[in-house]
């Protein structure tokens, strides 16, 4: 049957639909080709001189090649110290993470859960309304928080949009009879979760899991407003001074010197970035499946 | 008699019922207690937009202010205010004019991608700018678009003529700002229209193939109107953040050239508390834009819920 109708499509293909995938993949080509090229030109760039580059005569190749970015990269030992932060931070975020909005997904998800209604509202609400960012702030300064390790995994871990998408996935993939039946052997709500919820939701913490490290790992609001001691700072606000504070005050120099200067810091720059986003895009593709799974559960509306 | 005790076996039953569950509270117990802490707790905060706070008197001790809508009133006032309305304004809704149908378009070009090894490539491909931080996004744009050494420098060299500074301009922010979103985010925001269509009935198309359909018609009466659901839910979404544009990238690009036209609602929310450490006032600008938010996202609920039948409760 399907063979038969596709044959038929095929047969059926007119003049103006033949034009029109033609013209469907020339822009997707163009697409991809403006969406790659940027991010293979700081790659290139990274290892090419920096005069070459300034000059315009890097496009498709390096060119002079040199790994001199990379040992300037050295020398700056904040970098290193922010990478380690953030991978600690990274860990530490994302189990916290995982731990607390997955439990309360799944608590919500339970129909015989009393005064559920309640507690949905009292979550879903803060998605709209806040309290701004001086009196968490504030908040943040009473629980002697600020500029500690735990104030960047610890107070703004629940993120009820994961929990919405965690709590559909519950509601329509675990079955409500596995609960009624191991209740009856005597299985408690705390086993139950733990030794059979658990390992039939792999997907779904991995989505969580990973959503929440993709999210630690790129932020830098939380660490300007709540550290002042920099060897707390994670990697990306040590990028912020290298890329765009630091930027901002080298151009105003002239003179050759500073030209040099300014050419190596900016080879500096294109392997930073490198160094900073490789491990994410490196995990990506592998990972690629879950996330769009996760995307599709949270499309079916909570 | 037997009423009381029937009256008493409800009640009893409603206990039995939270008790026979207690381990389920359990389980949200930690989310409850950062939820009270990190998110009512601030909402309480809010009062000091309406005192005189003092840090050392607490948020009960500190004095009224007189009258007590004076930082509104102050904001409203403030020569700061219809720029940083306007700024807001002006780029929340050119990127939701943008940023709003792109995914859905790409979706359905996307869609009619038969090719299979290609689609793949390309959805990886696409999404994959969205894993960039904020600060390397705003640090690439500084790089490529320095008129001194980037690569619109270079590429201005080549054509002879000199490179325009778009990140000083103030005419250009907003283009940046937009322009530089839709190459980071379109392909991840157009997963969930992807989505969608994905779960389109194939005896639609077949039906629509019988009836001499070209694949433009079939897009027009099969595929749009099976994503007009989800495109109103991401609508109301985007209308109910109107005026809480995102802190992170604009307070990046900004800089003493293109203030004018990037000084928005929360750069100018976080200069005047946490930089200036006016706490009554910056809460109160906060909370103005908040509350503004908060009613238009209820506004465009109610409209939508009675126009097209799709809402978000």
């Amino acid at each position: 049957m399907s063979t038969k109708s596709k044959r038929k499509s095929k047969v059926k293909m007119s003049r103006q639909d033949k034009i029109f995938q033609k013209v469907i993949y020339l822009l997707s080509a163009l697409m991809l080709v403006i969406v790659i090229y940027p991010l293979y030109f700081v790659v290139i760039a990274s290892f090419s001189d920096p005069a070459a580059v300034a000059g315009g005569q890097v496009w498709l190749l390096p060119k002079g090649l040199t790994l001199d970015g990379y040992k300037e990269l050295f020398k700056h030992s904040e970098i290193w110290t922010g990478y380690l932060n953030t991978i600690l931070y990274t860990l530490v975020g994302t189990a916290i993470g995982l731990f607390v909005n997955i439990t309360a997904a799944y608590a919500l998800s339970r129909r015989d859960l009393v005064g559920r209604g309640f507690l949905n509202l009292l979550f879903v609400f803060t998605m709209f309304f806040n309290g701004g960012l001086i009196p968490t702030f504030l908040t943040v300064q009473d629980f002697h928080l600020d500029n500690t390790f735990w104030v960047m995994v610890l107070p703004f871990s629940v993120s009820v949009y994961n929990m919405i998408v965690a709590r559909t996935f519950f509601q329509n993939s675990i079955p409500m009879d596995i609960y009624d039946a191991a209740r009856i052997d005597g299985c408690g709500n705390l086993r139950y979760f733990a030794q059979i919820v658990l390992p039939l939701s792999k997907a779904i913490l991995a989505v969580i899991g990973l959503w929440t490290a993709v999210g630690l790992w790129n932020s830098y609001f939380n660490a300007l407003i709540y550290l002042k001691d920099s060897s707390l700072y994670p990697l990306q606000l040590i990028l912020r001074n290298i890329l765009i504070t630091n930027n901002m005050q080298m151009s105003l120099g002239s003179g050759e010197a500073m030209q040099v200067a300014l050419r190596l810091s900016n080879l500096m720059r294109y392997s930073v970035i490198i160094v900073s986003t490789v491990p994410i895009m490196c995990i990506y593709p592998f990972v690629q499946k879950y996330f769009n799974q996760g995307v599709m559960i949270g499309a079916v509306k909570g | 008699m037997k009423k009381k005790s029937v009256r008493t076996g409800a009640k009893g039953n409603l206990w039995r019922r939270i008790a026979r569950n207690w381990g389920l509270y359990l389980l949200l117990l930690p989310a409850l207690t950062l939820l009270i802490c990190f998110t009512y707790k601030p909402m309480y905060g809010v009062l000091i937009a309406f005192k005189e706070y003092k840090p050392v008197k607490g948020i009960l001790g500190s004095a009224w202010a007189d009258p007590w809508y004076k930082y509104l009133k102050k904001f409203f006032d403030s020569f700061q205010f219809k720029t940083t309305i306007r700024n807001t304004l002006v780029i929340t809704l050119y990127s939701m004019l943008v940023m709003f149908p792109l995914p859905i378009v790409l979706a359905l070009g996307v869609n009619q991608l038969k090719n299979r090894t290609y689609r793949k490539i390309f959805q990886t491909v696409t999404y994959m700018p969205h894993f960039i931080s904020t600060v390397v996004m705003v640090g690439l744009l500084t790089l490529l678009l320095s008129p001194g050494s980037g690569l619109l420098g270079a590429i201005c060299g080549m054509l002879g003529i000199e490179a325009p500074n778009f990140l000083g301009q103030p005419s250009a922010f907003k283009h940046l700002y937009v322009w530089s979103d839709v190459w980071q985010h379109v392909g991840w925001d157009s997963i969930i229209y992807i989505a969608a269509l994905s779960s389109v009935d194939p005896s639609l198309y077949e039906a629509a193939t019988v009836d001499g359909a070209t694949n433009l018609q079939k897009i027009k009466y099969v595929d749009i109107p099976m994503l007009v659901p989800t495109a109103v839910i991401m609508l109301i979404m985007r209308f109910g953040s109107l005026m809480s544009l995102g802190f992170e990238k604009v307070y990046l690009m900004q800089n003493d050239l293109n203030l004018t036209a990037s000084e928005v609602i929360s750069t100018y929310v976080y200069k005047i508390g946490i930089i200036n450490v006016q706490y009554s006032y910056s809460a109160a600008i906060n909370l103005f834009s908040t509350v503004i938010n908060f009613i238009l996202l209820v506004l465009v609920n109610q409209i939508s819920k009675k126009v097209s039948d799709n809402s978000l409760w």
